[in-house]
């Protein structure tokens, strides 16, 4: 599709391109559900450059505004990006003064119209985002990609976490999780990524936004079994062979 | 081109001379109909007395569902099963052939055959193809030396592992692997872990489907329990069945015995062979 449109000279040769056409510094999944209180959010915190492991304290996760906390994975200079449209949001809003602030249900509407544009305009924001928030006691949890898909559920995962953690939150999700559960449910899905998914690094932040506001947890790892008894001794039974 | 003064005969292996015409073919827009396939959740564990190995039974074509029930745990020898992913085709002619080889070595040297002998038969002949007899499998099986499972992959490199998936459903049914497998499960704790990561395809893998079969193998003795779990019934079955439209009228009926017609010669010419 790129090569016929470079042909009928719509878009212009690919050397003088100013639209984005491949990440270069990623971020991986992010994992976030609902809980009895409001939304846990999990993400590590590595930006890789391409199939180097470049960057690892990259705060993949931010508070927006008192009610919102958006992850992300995908290119990070574009969150950054983002980070900054979403500021000028908040602030317009603060500038209003009228005592009212935007929920996470509006905060993910505007990020789909803005995903959605620059997807028209060939020109995409390369990430998914994860936007959760608590306002006035009702829970929100919503996801958007970078070609503006976007949708609301109990439980949401991005990139990897998708097929990895997806199918154990279906199993295990259920109402009204505590504060303890929904923190060890995160940890089971962020241990398969980090056993499964090449690009995760074993140093991921917990964040949790409730009516009071957002916490994100300081840095920590997962531990991890590799004690397999196959794994001491692979060729039992046939010494020399592989 | 020059033809050679005899013909020389064709050294095996693959032959691609019709590949650039059907390239050709293809650029006209007529595709090539598509394979069958199993777009699988295949797994495998071992426990503590032996192997037990899981599949999914949903064959596709594309995206059509050809087989709801089809069955992917084949037999190689009393003590050895393989779960096959990738092409249907390919899957049931590999098993079948190094099951036979299997038995005549079994023959040859009076002995109960050993996992990796079946393992170096099956790697051997898909690493000769070169990634293009697309089977992916998991063997698994208990022999005098223990119990063994390894996977096998299309190109011919193979892994030996406590548990293992394979199939496009296999980060799923991975995914509930990792999070609650241990050494030292007992039977019942691995058939129910086996058959939650064949759910967890099933129900999350749009090429998986359908039933659940589990293989259970153990020294000396096996179990294969075709459709273990049947998580997808069919719904809303019409209490009043079918009824087809009515038959055309009988207006007339008339029977003429052939035997009245027909004249058989006795003692006529044997049939020459």
């Amino acid at each position: 599709m790129d090569s016929k449109m470079q042909q009928h000279g719509l878009l212009g040769s690919e050397s003088d391109s100013q639209r984005t056409l491949y990440p270069y510094v990623t971020g991986t999944s992010v994992v976030a559900l609902k809980y009895k209180d409001g939304i846990l959010m999990a993400a590590d915190m590595g930006g890789s450059y391409g199939s180097t492991l470049r960057y690892k304290t990259v705060e993949r996760m931010k508070a927006i505004g008192k009610h919102s906390l958006l992850g992300a994975s995908g290119e990070i200079s574009d969150f950054q990006e983002i980070l900054r449209y979403l500021d000028e949001l908040i602030l317009y809003d603060n500038m209003w003064d009228d005592g009212n602030s935007l929920g996470p249900k509006e905060v993910h509407n505007y990020l789909t119209r803005v995903m959605y544009n620059r997807r028209n305009k060939f020109n995409p924001l390369w990430n998914s985002l994860v936007l959760g928030g608590v306002k006035n006691g009702q829970k929100y949890l919503g996801m958007v990609s970078m070609i503006g898909v976007n949708f609301e559920d109990n439980h949401v995962a991005t990139g990897f976490g998708n097929h990895l953690a997806r199918p154990i939150l279906r199993d295990e999700w259920h109402e009204n999780l505590s504060f303890e559960d929904g923190v060890k449910l995160l940890e089971k899905c962020m241990r398969v990524l980090l056993y499964r998914d090449r690009s995760a690094v074993n140093k991921l932040q917990i964040a949790k936004i409730t009516e009071e506001g957002v916490t994100i947890s300081p840095p920590y790892s997962l531990k991890t079994f590799w004690g397999f008894s196959a794994f001491h001794n692979p060729t039992v039974g046939a010494e020399g062979s592989w | 081109m020059s033809s050679p003064a005899f013909e020389i005969p064709p050294k095996g292996g693959f032959s691609f001379d019709l590949c650039r015409r059907n390239e050709m073919i293809a650029k006209k827009g007529v595709n090539p109909p598509s394979f069958r396939k199993t777009g699988t959740t295949i797994v495998g564990l071992i426990f503590q007395d032996g192997v037990i190995l899981g599949a999914d039974t949903r064959a596709t074509e594309g995206p059509i569902v050809c087989d709801k029930n089809c069955e992917k745990i084949h037999y190689m020898a009393p003590n050895i099963y393989c779960c096959g992913a990738g092409t249907a085709a390919d899957t049931e002619a590999v098993t079948d052939m190094v099951s036979s080889q299997l038995q005549l070595h079994r023959y040859h040297t009076g002995r109960e055959s050993r996992v990796v002998t079946a393992l170096t038969l099956l790697k051997r002949h898909l690493f000769n193809y070169q990634g293009y007899v697309q089977a992916a499998l998991v063997l698994g099986g208990v022999d005098c030396t223990g119990p063994h499972l390894h996977t096998i992959y299309p190109h011919g490199s193979t892994d030996t592992l406590p548990f293992a998936t394979m199939g496009s459903g296999s980060l799923a049914a991975m995914a509930v692997f990792e999070s609650k497998y241990r050494e030292g499960l007992t039977r019942d704790e691995g058939v129910q872990l086996v058959s939650e990561a064949i759910c967890s395809g099933v129900f999350n893998d749009l090429g998986s489907g359908s039933n659940v079969d589990v293989c259970v193998i153990t020294k000396g003795h096996k179990e294969y329990l075709r459709n273990h779990l049947l998580p997808n019934p069919r719904t809303y079955v019409s209490s009043k069945g079918f009824s087809f439209p009515k038959k055309t009228e009988v207006l007339l009926t008339k029977i003429t015995p052939l035997k009245e017609k027909v004249v058989v010669i006795e003692g006529g010419d044997a049939m020459e062979e």
